[in-house]
């Protein structure tokens, strides 16, 4: 966990270098390629990829959809062993939230909250790899940046929100018929000569739904990367601070491993919370 | 920290992962999940009627027990009866041939002591007349009175 190295000088710098995201786009000579300064990757506007976030979690997200998938393919009614046992257990836990508080009839609303909690579970757990064995890693591969926890890029936690905001849209239209989900958009909670306050209230409302949902990841997530990194600048300042900045370290990740499964859980609960409201009546 | 198109790229992937969980990890899990609970429901079934069905043989072995104990109980009594009457029986028996044993001496004794009489009457008779021979052969001719012998031969 050294916390210089040769390309940044300052503490800022440090800092900065290692929020920065890979980002693959056009850059303005038209060629496609890697941005190498902030500047650059900022100068590719909306069309780029951030390759590190996007490669971590396709990974884990792999990773998890292998091993589980391995213990579908040979589940049997007989006695469970080791890792089956663990997912098993994963499982049940799963399905006694979905249980718990969803009250509709659809068969995608336990594996969508068990695909959240387990790959943002594995996505927030790489914040407890060192800070500096991402960007040493690239520095290695001859890449300017690494960030290896992919839920401190809002891209992330936006892409997940917005793809469950679409699914909330579509159960509702579909439980509920257009009219029903426009209707409950338009009519309550004023009734219907309160109409553009309810717009307003229930817009925000629905809205609110998928941007709490991602800001509330990324805001935890990327709070907790910096102290790392603020701790990190410590190991810098003489032997005295670099214990202390040890020892800290070690509070925080351990501390952190409750923050990363807490905050995998609350995303999992509202999704199924969520998906229950699309699929209820509103009275 | 610039929202770019990673934002999609996420989205579908997720999608993706979602749609991949719900057709190839979830239901096999939760089929094996069901299959064993229902199974080892059949089991603890299984164990309580096997149990019961224990208790039930039990009780019948038991039933039978008590009722083979009668029945030998039964056996044996009439087993005595029988004796019984086998040895009074026995005894009647023989009591019979003692008194034919007896009643057999009895009659040949009897035989004997004619026998016995009718010799010594003989016997008498005979020593009687040679008596009276010695007497008489000095006075009386045997020939003339042979008659006379003979009635007093019968007379003795």
């Amino acid at each position: 966990m050294s916390a210089e190295t040769h390309e940044v000088h300052s503490s800022s710098d440090y800092i900065k270098h290692h929020l920065q995201n890979l980002a693959y786009g056009k850059k303005p000579d038209g060629h496609w390629g890697l941005a190498h300064t902030a500047q650059e990757a900022k100068d590719m506007g909306f069309w780029s990829f951030n390759v590190d976030s996007l490669g971590v979690s396709i990974v884990l997200g792999v990773l998890f959809l292998w091993s589980f998938r391995r213990v579908a393919k040979k589940a049997s009614a007989g006695v469970p062993s080791g890792w089956q046992n663990f997912v098993e257990w994963v499982i049940e836990f799963i399905d006694s939230s979905v249980r718990g508080s969803f009250s509709g009839r659809n068969p995608m609303v336990a594996p969508l909250a068990m695909t959240v909690f387990i790959w943002i579970f594995l996505m927030n757990f790489m914040d407890l790899f060192a800070v500096d064995h991402g960007p040493e890693l690239a520095k290695a591969l001859g890449l300017p940046f690494f960030k290896v926890v992919p839920t401190t890029d809002p891209n992330i936690t936006f892409g997940m929100a917005i793809s469950i905001f679409f699914l909330i849209i579509f159960y509702s239209i579909k439980n509920k018929g257009l009219g029903g989900f426009l209707g409950e958009l338009a009519f309550q909670p004023f009734g219907k000569w309160g109409m553009p306050a309810n717009l307003l209230l229930e817009g925000v409302n629905l809205i609110a739904k998928p941007i709490s949902l991602a800001l509330r990841l990324f805001g935890n997530m990327y709070a907790g990367e910096m102290i790392f990194i603020l701790i990190a600048i410590m190991f810098g300042a003489g032997i005295g601070f670099g214990v202390l900045a040890g020892v800290l370290q070690w509070a925080w990740a351990v501390f952190h491993i409750l923050i990363i499964t807490l905050q995998a859980f609350i995303f999992m609960t509202l999704t199924i919370v969520y998906m229950d409201m699309a699929h209820q009546e509103h009275h | 920290m610039n929202i770019t198109a990673t934002l999609i790229g996420q989205s579908v992937t997720f999608l993706v992962f979602v749609w991949f969980c719900m057709k190839f990890v979830w239901p096999p899990i939760m089929n094996a999940l069901a299959e064993r609970k229902k199974l080892i429901a059949d089991g603890l079934a299984a164990g309580e009627r096997g149990k019961h069905e224990l208790e039930l043989a039990s009780r019948k072995a038991a039933d039978s027990l008590r009722d083979a104990k009668g029945q030998a109980a039964e056996v044996i009594a009439q087993a005595e009866k029988r004796a019984a009457q086998i040895v009074e029986e026995a005894k009647g028996t023989a009591k019979a041939e003692g008194d034919r044993m007896i009643a057999g001496a009895k009659a040949e004794i009897d035989q004997e002591a004619t026998r016995a009489r009718e010799t010594l009457r003989e016997q008498v008779a005979a020593l009687a007349v040679a008596g009276a021979e010695k007497i008489l052969r000095r006075e009386i001719d045997a020939k003339a009175h042979a008659d006379l012998l003979e009635a007093i031969k019968k007379e003795l």
